[in-house]
């Protein structure tokens, strides 16, 4: 009590001492600084590029995958690179399955060509096949969520549409569109994309009918935000990280779709050196322990490329989570 | 509950007509070819037309529609033309099941078990290495294309556990390998997912609160924890199901089993299209199967999912 009554007397002297004009100054409007009342130094980037950054396993991965990627663009411009579809002779027999040595450094496979060359040409259709497919998945994806969210109208029939579709297993769709259209990358593109927008549009769905309608978009429309800002700036964060998911996952994915369809007889012409054609060329000449080679090496390319996209995917997606920024 | 479970059942059945429909229309779209096998190319124009008119292959689209839909339902899958030239599908269908259901059955139940106990495990421990070593799994065989990972343990895991590598129904111990391949996929799946609930489900306020009365650990986990991570994995018991689907298209055909999976890919490399026609409708039903028992297993474990409300716009 005391203490209180102490403290009461000391304000009152101090009061009595200065004039109350003293204590509370009017000051000059400045727009600049009334702008400052509302700054923080939160970046939403930088809070995701510091949160990726702390997952060490991560940052492996992306310096591994980054050194490949720069490597499969770079390697046919590398001083004596073999052509992929050239085959060898030895007299005048195929130079087939040479173990590798200084002159092949991956060997060579059973029709006699160069599999370091192969391995990288087809590194680069495979890849090529799944940004494309990624890009493609995105795209559709946030179209037709954007649709299915945004016209109510639409929404019984679009759920409907969606439930059809996604109860179908999604091996067999691929089975049947690729029977169905001649096997090239392009026709391979369309058989992945036909299923491939559904969890992206789902979900763009999702987040547009909660997000639609909450105050802040409600406040931010009475303030008169154009459309275009109130998309950039309200909606687009909430999805991006989904977005960048979904691309970084549909790589993998459609490698391994290629390889599946190549497995079944309905990947790309055996022209064409791609992952899943190398595979399934060293698949049949596996059971000899002499040419597991043929097998063993573009496994391990694909599956270091398969698994960095993963992990890096599934790490980016944790990191630019807003509820993960400290 | 009664009218969740008509509506789900006629949404299946519309499913299900949408896609024997569209299996139909797609094939007619098919080089014609694949009606004749080798004889095509020995038949002149006339003969092919002929030949057609008497399958029925001329006749109006709708008609033709409506003799497929007819043909299904009194369960005649039509004739194999490539693969086993004239003889009925079903048939042929009739000795590959007996071979395909063990198999997928076995692999449903590996990887369930398998998959919640690894996840069980990974949840105690998390953040130590039994934990790391489960998440390494998860993502290598979530990442690594499942032909890769199939062609390994056929090429190693053979030879070093001395498993025979190719199919003999005689030989119980060529059934290890298939079964156990299949379920890979399965067990990660499991492990991931419960591995997440039973984390989510330790920081409620209901195993504080069961904490604070004095259980032990041991009991907290089996009596609460795990039962109710326990309820959204039924989920995902259809897509297991669809897992094996594919997984079995791969399997089978690696190890040569004569199952349904390696039909398929043998009808397709022969371009038998009633073959194919009739495999994809029978997985796609399959599929179907799987997701609508999925969820009305929720239902049935779950009494807080108010179904009637699912799919809505909010």
């Amino acid at each position: 009590m005391t203490k209180i009554a102490k403290l009461e007397k000391n304000l009152e002297e101090q009061i009595a001492q200065y004039d109350a004009n003293m204590l509370f100054q009017q000051s000059e409007y400045d727009a600049d600084e009334a702008e400052q009342g509302g700054y923080s130094n939160y970046s939403y980037w930088r809070s995701t590029w510091r949160s990726f950054t702390k997952n060490r396993t991560a940052i492996f991965f992306m310096c591994v995958l980054g050194v490949l990627l720069l490597f499969t663009l770079v390697q046919p411009l590398l001083p004596d690179q073999k052509d992929p579809t050239l085959i060898f002779w030895v007299d005048s027999m195929p130079d087939m399955n040479h173990r590798p040595d200084a002159q092949f450094w991956f060997g060579t496979n059973s029709t006699g060509q160069d599999l370091w060359a192969r391995i990288w040409s087809g590194t680069r259709t495979s890849l090529a096949i799944g940004i494309i497919v990624g890009l493609f998945d995105a795209l559709l994806g946030i179209i037709i969520g954007a649709i299915w969210g945004y016209v109510r109208k639409l929404d019984r029939l679009m759920t409907e549409i969606y439930n059809v579709i996604h109860n179908i297993p999604h091996s067999i769709i691929l089975i049947l569109v690729s029977y169905m259209v001649k096997p090239s990358v392009a026709t391979m593109i369309f058989a992945m994309c036909v299923t491939g927008w559904l969890p992206m549009s789902r979900f763009v769905r999702n987040q547009i009918v909660i997000i639609r309608d909450q105050e802040y978009n409600l406040a931010s429309r009475c303030l008169g935000t154009p459309t275009f800002r109130m998309i950039m700036k309200n909606l687009l964060p909430y999805l991006i990280s989904v977005i960048m998911l979904r691309i970084a996952l549909a790589i993998p994915a459609a490698i391994g779709n290629e390889v599946f369809l190549t497995y079944i007889g309905l990947g790309l012409p055996v022209t064409i050196p791609s992952l899943g054609n190398l595979i399934n060329e060293g698949r049949i000449v596996m059971m000899s322990a002499s040419s597991r080679y043929q097998i063993v090496l573009p496994s391990i390319v694909l599956s270091v490329i398969t698994i960095a996209f993963y992990v890096i995917g599934n790490a980016f997606s944790d990191a630019a989570d807003p509820k993960n920024h400290v | 509950m009664l009218k969740y479970i008509l509506k789900r059942l006629l949404q299946s059945v519309f499913t299900l007509i949408i896609i024997a429909t569209a299996v139909f229309l797609l094939m007619r779209l098919m080089p014609e070819s694949g009606y004749f096998g080798d004889e095509y190319d020995k038949m002149d124009a006339e003969q092919i037309e002929a030949s057609l008119a008497a399958m029925g292959l001329r006749d109006p689209i709708p008609k033709q529609l409506f003799n497929f839909y007819k043909s299904i339902l009194s369960g005649d899958l039509g004739k194999s033309i490539v693969f086993r030239p004239k003889v009925e599908i079903a048939k042929i269908i009739k000795q590959k099941i007996p071979y395909s259901i063990p198999f997928g059955l076995a692999s449903i139940g590996i990887s369930l078990v398998l998959g919640v106990s690894i996840g069980v495990i990974m949840a105690r421990f998390k953040h130590k290495l039994p934990d790391k070593l489960g998440n390494a799994y998860v993502v290598v065989i979530n990442a690594v294309p499942a032909a890769v990972y199939y062609l390994f343990i056929q090429l190693y895991i053979s030879d070093i556990l001395h498993l025979p590598i190719l199919f003999d129904a005689e030989k119980p111990l060529s059934w290890i390998l298939p079964a156990c391949s299949m379920s890979l996929s399965g067990i990660a799946y499991y492990a991931m997912w419960i591995r997440r609930y039973m984390l989510d489900q330790m920081t409620k306020d209901y195993i504080g609160f069961a904490r604070a009365k004095g259980l032990s650990n041991k009991k907290l986990m089996y009596r609460h924890v795990i039962r109710n991570a326990f309820v959204p994995i039924a989920q995902y018991l259809p897509a297991n199901m669809l897992f094996t689907i594919s997984g079995s298209i791969y399997v089978e055909s690696l190890f040569s089993i004569p199952g349904m999976g390696g039909l398929l890919i043998a009808a397709i490399q022969r371009q038998d299209n009633p073959l194919v026609q009739a495999l994809v409708l029978i997985y796609s039903s399959i599929g179907i199967l799987g997701l609508l028992l999925g969820d009305l297993l929720m239902a049935l474990c779950d009494p807080r999912i108010k179904l009637a409300s699912k799919g809505g716009s909010r």
